[in-house]
């Protein structure tokens, strides 16, 4: 097949170059066909698995019982309050995360760029974060937000609404504290990575173009606004586009700090909780299904509303 | 002008000192908890540092064989993983940034698709096939999805390098009459080493920090990491988790991480950026 197809696309070239480039085209398909393999095998083929399994009834602890509902699961969860609320969470931690990491990002990148000492040891301390396993980010943070055995309660009692000794603030006792708790550690342990993506952006501005602008009397916040953001525009949408997307699968974080209490669950924490707690594997398929197109829905909006050219953004014209 | 370098000089004194401050407060809250004593979180120790210093916890943890065998399935199965992951990712990104072939475009698709993928909408179909195939509760169980989600990154990493690498060598080497395996072999390996290095730094974390599947597809601790087994750390009384334990066990799990930023920072800089902004 490859070769009459390279054969009709090149017919003018000499029989030479021809097979040349069969056989670099033989040789291409077989140096990503492993890899394209392992890919497709272990993602669109549970995908289609979990399609099928989603328009059944199908509960592990009553194996019998498993019957055809067709689209019966969807319209459970569809209609389900808690599905909603859910989804409203992730959506919170989505925005106020990326929102936050965007900014200190950006100060983070400044910073590291105009730094001219100790290069080296800032660079190793903003790996830590990014290096540092999600689960461990949560159990610091959780211990730090705790009641009895945190530091957050004593540092911060001067801020109203924070106290400390006997009746101290329970982070972990409502909903929106324990988000906030939530949120930081997420917002904590993936700041580094979105500074380290906008600093790339940021060493590509020309500094020419900078002075340019401050010979003909642009102030600080002009150069920012008008000169650095629209050049590093690339790097700011790739930054935003996979923090959304990561953000949006936050689960460790969720699982670690409060187990869902306090109205705290995200899409993702509900699927695992539906499939390996309850052993709702028809419903839980359904929600990973959801929970799919959400994410390819999500992918699609950002990149189309930023338009972002990610084969260009990455170099791959 | 002297005014504002000067100036400017402050700001950026003052955000170094902050970004300190940020990455490494956390760490040091881990560290110090680490060195609380079992009564003293048991009785409330807000303050940061400990009011009398033990090692306690450390030699509990080391006795721990639960931990210890998790730890051993985290080496394992973060190493395999990612040996697996780069060998695969090489040969594609060789091909992506190197060779003419049809369908090139779909690769580099297939691979975003993934990169983005949620992970938890696996848990279901994984935990039933899973089941099925006897891979639940093992190693190849969690090896297998751990390669399929570095591969993207490591692709793109790679491919990335490959661009930079100067290609007159290997058609030099064609030229000697080398077939183009050879000369991929031969001659463009050696050189990409470094990146190929750099794509398994970034693998190796992925796998040693994923969770969702590794307390979903686990039940044991034949192979349950060490993310799984933290989950399970359950003292006698559930209002009060075993603060120290917990910490301890933070911190020998962030040893290796620390040891490998320190060494290859630059590397790691390098690869997580490469090919993300060239706009």
């Amino acid at each position: 097949m490859t070769t009459t197809v390279a054969t009709a696309a090149t017919p003018r070239k000499r029989q030479a170059a021809t097979d040349r480039a069969v056989a670099e085209n033989r040789l291409g398909l077989k140096l990503v066909a492993p890899a394209v393999v392992v890919m497709l095998v272990v993602t669109a083929w549970p995908m289609i698995q979990a399609l099928y399994l989603s328009l059944y009834r199908y509960r592990l602890t009553t194996p019998n019982d498993r019957a055809f509902v067709g689209l019966r699961n969807y319209g459970t969860i569809l209609t389900d309050s808690l599905f909603w609320h859910d989804t409203f969470n992730t959506v919170v931690i989505m925005v106020v995360s990326v929102a936050v990491e965007l900014v200190v990002g950006f100060i983070f990148a400044m910073v590291m760029h105009r730094v001219i000492f100790a290069r080296g040891i800032i660079r190793t301390s903003i790996l830590i974060p990014y290096g540092i396993i999600t689960v461990v980010s949560a159990f610091a943070w959780q211990f730090a937000f705790s009641l009895n055995n945190g530091f957050v309660n004593s540092w911060f009692a001067w801020l109203p609404g924070i106290q400390t000794g006997a009746d101290a603030t329970n982070w972990f006792g409502h909903h929106w504290p324990a988000m906030f708790a939530i949120i930081v550690s997420e917002i904590w342990k993936t700041t580094p990575f979105m500074s380290l993506l906008l600093l790339a952006g940021l060493s590509q501005v020309s500094e020419d173009m900078i002075e340019a602008s401050q010979v003909d009397g642009a102030t600080w916040w002009q150069r920012l606004w008008k000169v650095i953001l629209p050049n590093m525009r690339a790097a700011i949408m790739v930054a935003v586009l996979f923090r959304a997307l990561d953000a949006f699968r936050i689960f460790d974080n969720i699982y670690v700090m409060t187990r869902g209490a306090q109205n705290t669950e995200s899409s993702s924490f509900l699927t695992y909780r539906q499939v390996i707690e309850q052993f709702q594997l028809g419903l839980g398929s359904a929600l990973s299904v959801l929970l799919f197109l959400t994410v390819l829905l999500l992918a699609f909006g950002i990149v189309k509303l930023f338009r972002v050219d990610l084969a260009r953004a990455r170099g791959e014209a | 002008m002297a005014r504002r370098t000067r100036k400017a000089l402050f700001g950026t004194g003052v955000g170094f000192v902050v970004i300190m401050v940020w990455c490494l407060l956390p760490v040091a809250w881990i560290l110090s908890l680490s060195f609380k004593s079992q009564a003293e979180t048991n009785s409330g120790s807000p303050q940061f540092l400990p009011k009398s210093w033990t090692l306690q916890n450390y030699r509990d943890i080391l006795h721990n064989s639960d931990f210890l065998y998790a730890l051993r399935n985290s080496f394992g199965i973060a190493i395999i993983a990612t040996l697996l992951s780069v060998i695969f990712a090489t040969l594609a990104a060789y091909a992506i940034a190197r060779l003419d072939f049809k369908g090139k475009r779909l690769v580099l698709s297939l691979a975003l698709a993934i990169a983005m993928f949620p992970v938890v909408s696996l848990i279901s179909p994984l935990f039933d096939m899973w089941r099925t195939f006897h891979l639940f509760n093992t190693w190849p169980g969690l090896i297998i999805p751990y390669m399929t989600f570095t591969l993207p990154l490591a692709i793109w990493t790679l491919s990335a390098f490959f661009r930079e690498i100067p290609w007159e060598m290997e058609q030099a080497a064609q030229v000697d009459g080398a077939t183009p395996w050879q000369a991929f072999r031969k001659v463009i390996v050696p050189l990409a080493a470094p990146g190929v290095f750099t794509a398994a730094i970034l693998t190796f974390f992925f796998a040693w920090n994923e969770f969702a599947l590794a307390i979903s597809l686990t039940s044991t601790t034949a192979a349950r990491t060490v993310p799984a087994q933290m989950s399970f750390f359950v003292g006698s009384d559930p209002f009060n988790p075993p603060y120290g334990q917990l910490a301890t066990a933070s911190v020998i799990v962030t040893i290796p991480i620390v040891i490998i930023v320190l060494l290859f920072q630059r590397k790691i800089v390098a690869g997580l950026t490469s090919g993300a902004v060239k706009g």
